[in-house]
């Protein structure tokens, strides 16, 4: 079966500025991503290492500002959501498949997944000094235009692009 | 007044609601595309723009969505999660993620929705993002300098940049539009084969200046806070109003008698209000009446809160907000503060005339034993600190 197509950008666009407003309407916050892999991250470190968590300031202010219960917490109950949606959008779509996908000039397979992992271990810093990703700082920042958000949005995509000549043999 | 959180919706149900939301969330990225790292970064090489219009037309739209909510009062801003502004931490962060965009080709959104459908490239995106926050965790003190320098707050952009909300909207909408028409003509030339144009059609033109057209008027429409702050100042229309009135003496005697349920709401400036505080009693500004918390705190059926300022006219304006907004048993001191501490605070005793009915002499009385109290009653009253009158905003971010 042949995949469907995607939605036209702007439908799409329209349709997340209106989930985004609901959020925002109801909850008096906008949508996030990596503070739940965040709290996954602090609620893991807690169970494996407790004394570690307890002894680490960073970890320590997280869960107190969580009351120690950071799997609680509306962003991860929101990302637990983005799955369940994405598969069944993928599974409506002829999308689901386990896939690596990688550039064209890309040989190996490794050096795809070393590109994943990098890139998401500097997404899992950057989120922390940006107080939040591409959702959370820089999408939902905008949509209140805050000052702190869309400046962390000039630098995420300023940054690609001036950083994206280096890597375009991973891509082009 | 939204946000709709701890008002009508209990936090527990609030994490459902995220919950749904999310699934929306998931679905619509999905559906955009956004589960393919080829398309995602195709924004930067110039093939691809679907990001760049997915992106901006769902901030926009959040964005006069929000304008309109806050326009009509539907929406309170104030408690809305608003992102701090630490600038350094802001700006190494971002380019930090900028890097991570065009090696890894996810987002951590983008990445958890295209993990969802199989991709292991974003598998091990996740995993790497993880490892992330692990390494800032351990590295905390490495960063703690640039990550708590340069707060300054939870700052709007229209503020830092000193012009209006609605000029700034309009000023993104038409940035969004240039760089929409602009992105078309270079995703031609890279990528000549791609003839899949999704701009709109001529119908969503109209919406478009239908919007931006909106937002221009939106300043000069109705609005309940403008429309009551001005009305308040139209002194010969309030006092056309009628107001339940206190007398001095009754206050001065509920204060003395210790009566929980009177609510002196104190108009004065703060540095006034510090000088003399009475018991159980607020100090706010008009515009505060508006704020839900101070709402919440008041409107209770067993209060009866007592409206004064240095003038009586003062509080007479405030209790026609308040009455209009929806405050409840409302009284107005007559004759200012001035006459409490006249009469009670200031007591001199002076010789009653002959003829005085017995009201005038029994009020007389009453004065000169409660002007010997009050004072202690005051004293004591007063709040070990000072406290926080505003409403908490959302904690939010990531």
């Amino acid at each position: 079966m042949e995949q469907n197509k995607y939605l036209n950008p702007y439908i799409a666009g329209v349709l997340l500025g209106l989930v985004l407003l609901l959020a925002i309407f109801v909850s008096g916050r906008g949508l996030g991503a990596s503070g739940a892999i965040k709290s996954v991250t602090v609620y893991g470190v807690e169970k494996i290492a407790p004394s570690h968590a307890e002894n680490t300031k960073f970890y320590q202010k997280y869960l107190e500002e969580h009351n120690n219960s950071p799997l609680k917490n509306w962003l991860v109950f929101e990302v637990a959501g983005v799955i369940i949606g994405a598969f069944i959008s993928g599974l409506t779509a002829n999308r689901l498949a386990l896939k690596l996908e990688k550039g064209p000039n890309v040989k190996t397979n490794g050096i795809r997944i070393l590109g994943a992992i990098v890139g998401g271990f500097l997404f899992g810093v950057g989120s922390q000094l940006g107080r939040g990703c591409t959702s959370g700082a820089a999408l939902s920042g905008l949509a209140v235009l805050s000052t702190g958000g869309i400046l962390t949005m000039f630098a995420i995509f300023g940054g690609a692009y001036a950083f994206a000549y280096f890597f375009r043999k991973l891509w082009l | 007044m939204a946000p709709l959180v701890n008002e009508f919706i209990p936090a527990q149900i609030d994490l459902i609601f995220a919950f749904f939301i999310g699934i929306f969330f998931g679905y619509i990225l999905e559906q955009a595309g956004f589960s393919s790292s080829r398309k995602l970064v195709g924004l930067f090489y110039g093939y691809d723009f679907t990001v760049l219009r997915v992106f901006f037309t769902a901030g926009l739209t959040a964005m006069v969505g929000v304008i309109i909510l806050t326009h009509f009062g539907l929406l309170n801003i104030d408690l809305v999660y608003i992102n701090p502004l630490f600038v350094w931490s802001a700006i190494v962060g971002g380019l930090i993620m900028g890097l991570g965009f065009v090696i890894g080709g996810y987002c951590p959104g983008t990445s958890v929705c295209a993990a969802a459908i199989g991709k292991v490239d974003a598998i091990f995106f996740v995993l790497g993002g993880v490892l992330g926050v692990l390494f800032f965790g351990e590295t905390y003190n490495f960063w703690e300098g640039i990550y708590l320098s340069a707060n300054l707050g939870n700052p709007f952009l229209f503020d830092t940049l000193g012009i209006s909300r609605e000029l700034l909207a309009i000023l993104f909408i038409l940035i969004a539009v240039g760089t929409f028409i602009m992105v078309k003509k270079i995703e031609s030339k890279v990528n000549p084969e791609n003839n899949n144009d999704p701009t709109p059609k001529v119908y969503y033109k109209y919406i478009f200046i239908g919007i931006v057209a909106l937002i221009i008027i939106l300043p000069f429409m109705y609005n309940k806070k403008d429309y009551l702050l001005k009305k308040a100042q139209d002194t010969e229309f309030i006092k056309s109003q009628k107001f339940e009135m206190m007398s001095v003496d009754e206050f001065a005697y509920r204060i003395w008698d210790k009566d929980k349920k009177l609510i002196p709401v104190d108009f004065r400036s703060p540095v006034e209000y510090k000088g003399l505080q009475l018991p159980n009693s607020h100090n706010l500004t008009i515009e505060a009446l508006f704020e839900r918390a101070n709402y919440k705190k008041l409107n209770k059926k067993e209060y009866q809160l007592v409206f004064l300022a240095n003038d009586e006219l003062t509080a007479k304006k405030a209790a026609f907000v308040a009455s209009q907004i929806g405050y409840k048993n409302i009284f107005v001191l007559k004759d200012g503060i001035g006459s409490f501490v006249d009469n009670y605070l200031n007591f001199k005793p002076h010789p009653l005339p002959p003829d005085a009915n017995k009201l005038v002499k029994d009020t007389y009385r009453f004065r000169e034993v409660a002007s010997k109290d009050l004072p202690k009653i005051i004293e004591e009253s007063k709040p070990k600190e000072v406290k926080q009158e505003k409403s908490k905003r959302v904690l939010g971010g990531c």
